[in-house]
């Protein structure tokens, strides 16, 4: 186990009674690749410091390669860390922010100098910047400031690789390359990678799996098929992408819509009661129905066409097939795929599996 | 705004800072070469006024090492870090700015000198702080305590800590970070406050005065010399050491408005390429 921590409590700076994690509790394996995601506020970054040691917590164990990390120090721990501003030493050239790790080493560990500067060399031909070793970082465009605080990150050979929103401030295109570099980059080095971001898009791309936060809390730590399939509450579902929300029952195997036009359908849950049900716009299923919802097409996504569907005043947006004929006469909605929450929690089937899939 | 007031209001600001800032340290200095510039340097060779030239230089290079280490210190607590009662520590540090030099003197007078509070217990071990050199550093260091403090405290106050969280993870010591990280980037902001702390002590005189006892040739700085002459009718002799007190204090300005701009110029470009 590369990173174990276990029941992490870490109070607010004078104000002990706010938690900014709370019970924290996550394994991460070596080599693998996490994003620890959420809203702001929810304990992300706090929780990456921690690993690195920028902050202390008051209780809990947080183990790296197995030895307690408030033993170690920041070189022990052996993680690289890029922050969200990237924090490069504005007043040294990229080449020497890179060394940084390397020349603050005592004298008998210290490389030689000309060995310093072949790793510099080596490093920013990964990053793709050869000949910008004698520039200084306020020179750099957003994304090359990004890739020399990443090489410097690296150049002690760091196991574990932390990243701080790392993506924030690159427009969308470069962010896209950059991840995608990353993410070779991590499988090539052998990295474990930890990334904080709260973009949940980027996280779905890049991670193997997602720690989902909120308010200090670990809400669901699954890959992106599991969280999509099992969201544990209605936020990991809407944290995640586009939600409708339908309210219902559970009545004799069946979700009973409080609103009218959306088609009830049979759940395996053997508890009736009050229960809410909630579904990606693509995954809802139009059929024609005389008097039925009125629709209109609104525009367009990803080829698909985005359908306006007037519920007696309720407008919701769903996605349908652009060749699908829009429903003069109206339309009901099947929404069989949705996920079903009582009390803020997932219902699960009785045969233990996702409700809707029975 | 019409032209015609903007041009009256350019020639009036003009007009009092030639009257109040420009003439002053001019008549000084015609007043040092009225009797031609030999006069004016013999003047300054006179034992007690090579005294007091060298006392200032002393006083001043002292306070300024030791103010810029604390002042170092005390910025560095500051903005870094979060403490208990950091507001109020903020609000002392300016206490100097807004007491009269004078009450500084004197509380020193109080508290060392012969009737003072420990001036009894002082004498027993033959320390000698009012009346004496030690006495002047006193007044002088508690008078130019602010500045470099209050000019690097914005900037470091900017700089957040992130820069050196990131040297502490990259392995680098508490020292490392201090002379590689924090200080060369706040180089500009450090080195304007040295020199205000330098102008700054070398022409202080109401705190001195009280606590320095104005014995020539052993506890007169220039300032106090230059009064010494002033009232002596030696007016030839005041104003040569007062001219060069003002140039050696416009000189120290100037370095750091030549400072300032460079600094300032730096970070135009910081933000230009960013």
């Amino acid at each position: 186990m590369s990173v174990h921590i276990e029941k992490l409590i870490r109070r607010a700076p004078g104000n002990p009674d706010r938690l900014l994690l709370d019970r924290v509790s996550v394994d991460i394996p070596d080599g693998s690749f996490v994003a620890l995601v959420g809203p702001s506020g929810a304990g992300k970054t706090t929780l990456l410091r921690s690993i690195a040691g920028l902050d202390p917590h008051s209780s809990g164990l947080l183990t790296i390669d197995g030895r307690d990390s408030s033993e170690l120090t920041p070189r022990e721990r052996n993680v690289g860390f890029v922050f969200q501003n990237y924090a490069l030493f504005q007043h040294m050239t990229v080449a020497k922010n890179i060394s940084f790790g390397l020349d603050v080493l005592p004298g008998r560990e210290r490389p030689s100098k000309a060995e310093i500067d072949g790793r510099v060399k080596e490093l920013l031909e990964l990053i793709q910047l050869p000949n910008l070793g004698n520039a200084y970082p306020q020179r750099l465009s957003g994304g090359q400031r990004q890739r020399v605080a990443l090489a410097r990150a690296l150049a002690t050979n760091p196991k574990h690789l932390l990243l701080d929103e790392p993506f924030g401030a690159l427009d969308p295109v470069v962010r896209r390359t950059v991840r995608e570099w990353l993410r070779s980059l991590h499988d090539r080095l052998g990295l474990t990678t930890i990334l904080v971001t709260h973009d949940q898009e980027e996280a779905l791309d890049v991670a193997d799996r997602l720690v989902v936060m909120q308010d200090g809390r670990i809400v669901q730590d699954a890959d992106a098929g599991e969280l999509e399939a099992h969201p544990a509450t209605p936020f990991v579902m809407e944290f995640l992408g586009e939600t409708l929300t339908f309210q219902g029952t559970v009545s004799g195997g069946l979700f009973l819509p409080e609103i009218s036009h959306v088609v009830p359908f049979p759940v395996a849950i053997d508890e009736d009661g009050p229960a809410v049900a909630l579904i990606r716009p693509h995954e809802v299923r139009l059929a024609a129905d005389a008097g039925g919802a009125p629709v209109r097409r609104i525009g367009s996504r990803y080829g698909l066409s985005r359908l306006a569907v007037d519920l007696n005043g309720r407008i919701v947006e769903v996605l349908g097939s652009s060749n699908e004929q829009i429903f003069p006469s109206g339309a009901k909605l099947h929404i069989d795929a949705a996920r079903l929450f009582r009390d803020g929690m997932l219902l699960s089937a009785k045969d233990g599996r996702h409700a809707a899939a029975a | 705004m019409s032209a015609f007031t903007r041009w009256s209001l350019v020639i009036a600001t003009w007009l009092i800072v030639a009257v109040v800032l420009i003439l002053p340290p001019l008549l000084v200095l015609s007043e040092a070469l009225r009797d031609g510039l030999p006069t004016a340097l013999q003047s300054l060779a006179d034992p007690d006024a090579i005294s007091a030239i060298r006392l200032t230089v002393e006083m001043t290079v002292l306070s300024v090492v030791i103010n810029t280490v604390f002042g170092v210190l005390a910025a560095w607590l500051i903005s870094k870090y979060r403490f208990p009662f950091r507001g109020v520590l903020v609000a002392l540090i300016e206490i100097p700015i807004s007491v009269s030099p004078v009450v500084a003197g004197l509380v020193w007078l109080l508290l060392f000198g012969s009737q003072g509070w420990w001036g009894a217990a002082l004498d027993h071990y033959n320390i000698h702080i009012a009346f004496a050199p030690a006495g002047i550093l006193l007044a002088t260091l508690f008078v130019t305590f602010p500045y470099v403090t209050r000019t690097i405290l914005p900037l470091m106050e900017q700089q957040g800590r992130d820069a050196e969280d990131a040297a502490t993870l990259l392995g680098a010591s508490f020292w490392q970070i201090l002379w590689r990280v924090t200080l060369p980037d706040a180089r500009w902001a450090l080195l304007s406050g040295i020199l205000l702390t330098t102008a700054r002590a070398m022409g202080e005189f109401g705190a001195v005065s009280v606590v320095s006892g104005h014995i020539p040739g052993m506890t007169e700085t220039m300032p106090l010399h230059i009064e010494t002459l002033y009232n002596g009718y030696q007016s030839v002799a005041a104003f040569s050491m007062a001219a060069l007190l003002a140039i050696m204090a416009m000189t120290t300005v100037g370095f750091r408005a030549f400072f300032e701009n460079r600094a300032r110029r730096a970070t135009l470009a910081g933000d230009a390429g960013s």
